[in-house]
């Protein structure tokens, strides 16, 4: 019986690790087959043909679209930073009236669903000049990432202990101060996982990203690979989607392997205790 | 820093009064300072947008010439015209898609749950491997959502997938399927890979609310001989309760927004169209930024009503903590 459980256990374990990988394995070996080869059924990698990844670069601007990406999710996540730790800062040390009303409207901007500020944001992107440009994603794209990082972030600045800052004060520090000298060391390990989780965030993003986009130089990757297309109307190049798709997931994926703890914290830190 | 500050309102000996409300002033002054620029910016990019689009529900706006409109009161939503009625409301598509997403939701969040738990269960447990096997889930998690939709509309392709290749093989199916073309199977695709992709977030969730949990229960239900899954029941779960309520209320809102899943996944088919891709559909496609927005107004609503609910409700709650 004992036997038994822990047989069942191991499979369950095992079953479950398939399920997660098995989607990510498929991709990385048909991205190494190419032609008819593509079109036969193999669980096992039997090829290593590399024409794929030359095709991707090849066929459409998809270096730029990496390039982009990384402007447009570096930028976000940098404002993100900047303004939510000096935001966090006044939320999490300073009582001042109308706290907890700010920080609840804060808390539902980033419950608001995209969709309902997009002819807005349309509009205003297109009256900044922005429309088909990186800084009008920037712009979209902080509405997704600023609300929680300031929330994150002011969860973290409740933990610390008061003591730290009313030492600097009594030695006559402005709150600047406070904040740069003390609050930012202490900090670093949290918006290590709040900036992560920007990052994600922006990486991913679809719907701004397709819709205030027109040219294909100037898309990011979602909207790049979800817009292939090959030679003819009708056969997707399957094969090139999957090099692709490899190509912007294993950084991804090294990312979330090499700060695996900071990121759980920083999930269970913007849910449970918020 | 709360007593601080209250102590700056009460009555103090003078000299100790004097300098401690000058820092509570300088300090309350520099809060405004600090949350000003988030607050302009979130004002500029969330509050003004939102105001326009439910503004913009009231006309007939077009997106080629957003500034000539005229205001048609609640048109969009529904208007009568010589007896037949119309507008968003009485469009078949449009309930069609708040079916679509409720469904989605109501379905994948359900087995996220389920699925979620057992595998917080299995994580909490002791076991060499334990450290991989946490970091095997997430990957998933990680993956972009569109790439995702790549990957398994691949594996789903009805003459090359691998997926109609194992169903063959074990029997399962006598044909293969076309499982994201066809209307009845395109919307459990789409819960697989929302279940596929999310289920490690609801897992990290419970799991973080596990380890909170007191040993010394479990140690006396062990000693009192209660079967694991009347512990399981007994115990672990209403425990888990708030943090649980929690990760399906996230979900739930995630969920309710879907977009660029079952966009990619579906090819942007009608029949399994999300409230998110009508609006947009509206808005962009067909040009009627008025009906777009209205649907967005809808979309909006239903999630603030959702989300004024769980407050509320989260505020009884706290109200009953002894805390």
């Amino acid at each position: 019986m004992k036997i038994l459980s822990r047989i069942g256990f191991w499979l369950l374990v095992v079953a479950i690790g398939v399920f997660a990988l098995f989607p990510l394995y498929y991709a990385i070996i048909s991205s190494f087959r190419s032609g008819s080869s593509l079109f036969t059924i193999a669980y096992l990698p039997e090829s290593f043909d590399v024409s794929n990844y030359i095709a991707v670069f090849d066929r459409q601007p998809f270096g730029q679209n990496i390039l982009n990406s990384i402007i447009v999710a570096g930028a976000v996540v940098a404002i993100s930073l900047g303004l939510g730790m000096t935001a966090a800062y006044a939320f999490g040390r300073i009582a001042f009236r109308g706290r907890a009303l700010l920080l609840m409207t804060i808390l539902a901007v980033s419950m608001f669903p995209q969709v309902a500020v997009l002819s807005g944001m349309f509009e205003l992107i297109r009256s900044l000049g922005l429309y088909n440009t990186l800084p009008g994603l920037i712009l979209a794209n902080l509405m997704l990432t600023l609300p929680f990082t300031i929330w994150v972030l002011t969860t973290f600045m409740r933990e610390l202990p008061k003591e730290i800052e009313e030492a600097a004060f009594v030695d006559g520090a402005t709150p600047w101060i406070v904040v740069r000298r003390v609050f930012l060391p202490l900090m670093a390990p949290a918006a290590v996982t709040t900036g992560l989780l920007a990052f994600i965030v922006s990486w991913n993003e679809f719907l701004f990203a397709l819709t205030f986009t027109l040219t294909n130089e100037r898309r990011t990757v979602p909207p790049a690979i979800a817009l292939m297309t090959g030679s003819t109307a009708y056969e997707l190049p399957w094969g090139t989607i999957m090099a692709a798709s490899v190509i912007v997931t294993l950084p991804i994926i090294a990312l979330v392997l090499v700060f695996q703890r900071k990121i759980v914290a920083g999930l269970t830190a913007g849910a449970v205790k918020g | 820093m709360t007593s601080a500050v209250a102590q700056g309102n009460v009555p103090v000996p003078q000299q100790a009064r004097g300098r401690r409300s000058s820092l509570t002033r300088s300090r309350l002054r520099s809060a405004w300072l600090f949350i000003a620029p988030s607050l302009i910016i979130l004002a500029l990019i969330a509050g003004w947008p939102l105001a326009r689009t439910i503004w913009f529900s009231f006309t007939d706006a077009d997106l080629n010439n957003l500034s000539d409109y005229e205001f048609i009161g609640f048109e969009n939503y529904l208007a009568n015209y010589d007896g037949e009625w119309l507008g968003l409301l009485t469009d078949p598509d449009w309930w069609q898609s708040v079916w679509n997403t409720v469904w989605f939701t109501l379905v994948s969040v359900s087995i996220e749950t389920v699925l979620g738990i057992i595998v917080a269960l299995i994580l909490n447990a002791a076991f060499p491997g334990r450290g991989i096997m946490r970091a095997i889930i997430l990957i998933p998690w990680a993956i972009p959502t569109i790439v995702s939709a790549k990957m398994w509309n691949w594996m789903l392709h009805d003459q090359f997938g691998v997926i109609n290749d194992m169903l063959l093989r074990v029997g399962l199916i006598a044909a293969p399927m076309t499982w994201t073309a066809n209307a009845d199977t395109a919307l459990w695709a789409a819960v697989a890979v929302d279940v596929w992709k999310h289920t490690s977030f609801m897992a990290l969730l419970i799991l973080a609310a596990l380890q909170m949990l007191p040993q010394d229960i479990y140690e006396a239900a062990k000693v009192d001989g209660v079967s694991p899954i009347r512990v399981f029941f007994r115990i672990t779960l209403p425990l888990i309760k708030p943090a649980l309520l929690v990760a399906v209320i996230f979900r739930s809102l995630d969920a309710l927004r879907v977009f660029d899943l079952i966009y990619v996944l579906t090819s942007n088919s009608r029949d399994t169209a999300s409230m998110s891709i009508y609006a947009r559909q509206q808005l962009v496609d067909f040009q009627e930024v008025g009906l777009g927005s209205a649907a967005s107004t809808l979309i909006f609503l239903i999630i603030a009503l959702i989300v004024v609910i769980t407050l509320a409700a989260g505020r009884m709650r706290l109200g009953e903590d002894p805390r």
